[in-house]
């Protein structure tokens, strides 16, 4: 039968980077990121939600790392926040890769922006080739839909961390997990109630009633301890792999009661 | 080595056997289909046969055939009608192999030149395919049903005969001056269509690539199993488009496509249903097994876009009226065998001193 690579193989056959390029092999560009970044990130970022960083240096300036975040509000500006703050604070700045539901490939426009971005659909196949072979930096949200269809009455309240799978993911990739708490984004665009009607007629992932635009509430963004998953069980061990994904939640969501509990305003932190 | 290429006549076929015949190491090269070749052959022996699978047993026992390359599968809807491509791709593939299997059989080596279509293009797929992946819903279009089945008799195959080795090569969607395909149909138009609000990511393989790989598990009986045969490098249709000096259109709308395709169709834009998909979706690959098997890729997949929009710029000064190749048997017949021919002008099986650029490239239907 065919032989499976090993690692070194599969690193050192990886493509070479064309230098003419300005769009990477997973769609992401150079370009259009980077207009974005100069324009409405920097705003959000310094101006509107004026983000606060702790912790930076918990994000490892090589390797491949698995960040892990809370996930909050009805258009979640934490993902662009997140990016931008490792490239503002790091001292190393690394592109970070942030994984999304699979359903953005099917809608015209977010499926030709979200890539460009540097989104890449939640593909156990995918987060392995980026954390493992291109040992690059990976976000998600193991709360998924569910965090962004929370309540308002709901906020800071950590949903289901899924079935645990991003912990698998790191594990077979040999990377640690970065968690990662976040306030703000819960004020920025909070989400009232669910229209299901209206999301059953116009075939939506959701309907939220929600302001249409962000409230400039104060971004707090707190980098934690790395989590060396890869050293701490066998990816196949589903209790072990189950621990560990919730121990990782409890740590989110107590630092996110540390840090609602010390912010004196909403809007100033 | 005593090969036997299967469609000789499809574009395929004809340059691999161009490529064999400079190969002191391939002793006989024999060539079937069911149409005349179009390419001039040196050397290469046709024999002009149907899917019959004891005819070609017996070509292939009389000439103690130990290598088969079968390059007959059609990939491209557009070149047939589904009934004869089914015919050929299921049918006639189940005759090669039953021409190949049983004890008794010469055959050693078995090469099945295959199609990404496999993968199919849908919305869960992963970014890069790799060989042992699945494809997460069953095929949606016939061409694509076709493809699995084939390879799944080609697997069977395998599993059945443990003493010929089997490689699979699946190939992403081939770009070249000689070849004409849905595809190099599509950016040859003075815009590139696409889907509006799509940005597929594509990924194609330079000809020479393919004819390469083809080779190279043609003479590499240790590559076993399925291989991806796609170029480095994924681009996204935008950037294809720049490329190519052409701009984007994005004249198809997202939902009732496969209606606005029916109807470009009738305009002369023809967009098969499965390059449909594959513009809404795309398609990666992960060529690293190939690579780590030894091939060697000459071209990126920016490269083979750049080959074409030179071939593309030089079409219009090379198309004065060059005479397509026209096979003629008797005067095959009369180079090979007549004893009137004198030895050093004799086709026969010897090596030519063709330099590689002078064999002759004529654009023709292909498939790939």
């Amino acid at each position: 039968m065919t032989p499976s690579l090993d690692l070194e193989q599969r690193r050192d056959l990886l493509p070479a980077l064309e230098p003419e390029r300005r769009v990477t092999d997973w769609g992401r560009s150079e370009r259009i990121e980077g207009l974005l970044d100069r324009t409405l990130y920097d705003f959000l970022y310094h101006v509107w939600f004026r983000c606060e960083v702790e912790g930076i240096e918990n994000v490892p300036s090589d390797g491949g790392a698995l960040l892990v975040s809370n996930h909050a509000g009805a258009l979640p500006p934490d993902a662009a926040m997140i990016t931008k703050a490792i490239k503002e604070e790091h001292p190393d700045p690394r592109p970070l890769h942030l994984t999304a539901e699979h359903f953005f490939k099917g809608y015209p426009g977010f499926s030709m922006l979200v890539p460009k971005l540097g989104g890449v659909a939640a593909h156990p196949a995918n987060a392995q080739r980026l954390l493992q072979d291109e040992q690059q930096l990976v976000l998600v949200f193991p709360e998924g839909r569910k965090g962004t269809e929370k309540l308002f009455k709901d906020r800071y309240r950590l949903r289901r961390f899924g079935r645990g799978g991003f912990v698998r993911t790191a594990m077979r990739a040999g990377v640690p997990i970065v968690p990662i708490a976040l306030i703000g984004a819960e004020e920025a665009m909070p989400v009232f109630a669910q229209l299901s009607p209206l999301q059953r007629v116009t075939g939506l992932i959701y309907a939220p009633l929600s302001p249409l635009f962000y409230l400039p509430a104060k971004f707090r963004i707190r980098f934690l301890a790395p989590v060396p998953v890869h050293e701490m069980g066998d990816p196949e061990d589903r209790g072990a792999v189950q621990t560990l994904a919730q121990d990782i939640r409890a740590r989110i969501q107590e630092e996110l009661f540390d840090m609602v509990g010390k912010r004196e305003s909403v809007w100033f932190g | 080595m005593r090969v036997l290429v299967t469609g000789l006549s499809t574009y395929w076929g004809g340059r691999l056997a161009q490529d064999l015949e400079q190969d002191e190491d391939v002793e006989a090269i024999i060539g079937i289909d069911r149409t005349p070749p179009k390419v001039e052959l040196e050397r290469t022996e046709f024999v002009q046969v149907a899917d019959a699978h004891s005819l070609i047993r017996r070509i292939v026992q009389a000439a103690e055939i130990d290598t088969v390359i079968d390059t007959r599968l059609v990939v491209d809807s557009t070149v047939t009608s589904p009934r004869r491509a089914h015919e050929n791709n299921v049918v006639g593939t189940m005759n090669i192999l039953a021409a190949c299997s049983g004890s008794d059989s010469t055959v050693k080596r078995f090469v099945f030149k295959s199609s990404g279509h496999y993968y199919g293009a849908e919305q869960d797929d992963p970014a890069f395919f790799t060989e042992d992946m699945e494809r997460p819903h069953p095929p949606r279009t016939r061409i694509e049903k076709d493809i699995v089945e084939a390879e799944q008799l080609v697997a069977d195959f395998a599993h059945a005969q443990e003493n010929v080795s089997v490689c699979v090569l699946r190939f992403a969607h081939g770009l070249g001056a000689g070849m004409r395909t849905a595809y190099t149909k599509l950016l040859r138009l003075p815009a590139v269509p696409a889907i509006f609000g799509f940005d597929p990511r594509l990924q194609f393989i330079h000809e020479d690539d393919i004819v390469g790989a083809l080779e190279y598990a043609a003479r590499h009986p240790e590559l076993e199993g399925v291989y991806n045969g796609a170029a480095d490098g994924v681009l996204v249709l935008s950037e294809i488009a720049g490329l190519l000096g052409k701009p984007l259109a994005p004249i198809l709308p997202p939902w009732g496509t496969g209606i606005a395709a029916s109807a470009l169709s009738r305009a002369g834009v023809e967009i098969p249903p499965e390059v449909l998909q594959h513009l809404r979706f795309g398609r990666g690959y992960d060529n690293r097994r190939l690579k780590a098997a030894g091939f060697r890729f000459r071209y990126t997949t920016r490269e083979a876009v750049l080959k074409l929009r030179e071939a593309q710029r030089l079409e219009p000064i090379l198309r004065t009226g060059q005479e397509p190749y026209r096979y003629e048997r008797e005067v095959e017949d009369f180079l090979r065998y007549s004893p009137s021919v004198r030895p050093d002008r004799r086709r026969e099986p010897k090596r030519q001193n063709v330099a590689r650029g002078a064999r002759r490239e004529l654009p023709q239907e292909a498939s790939g």
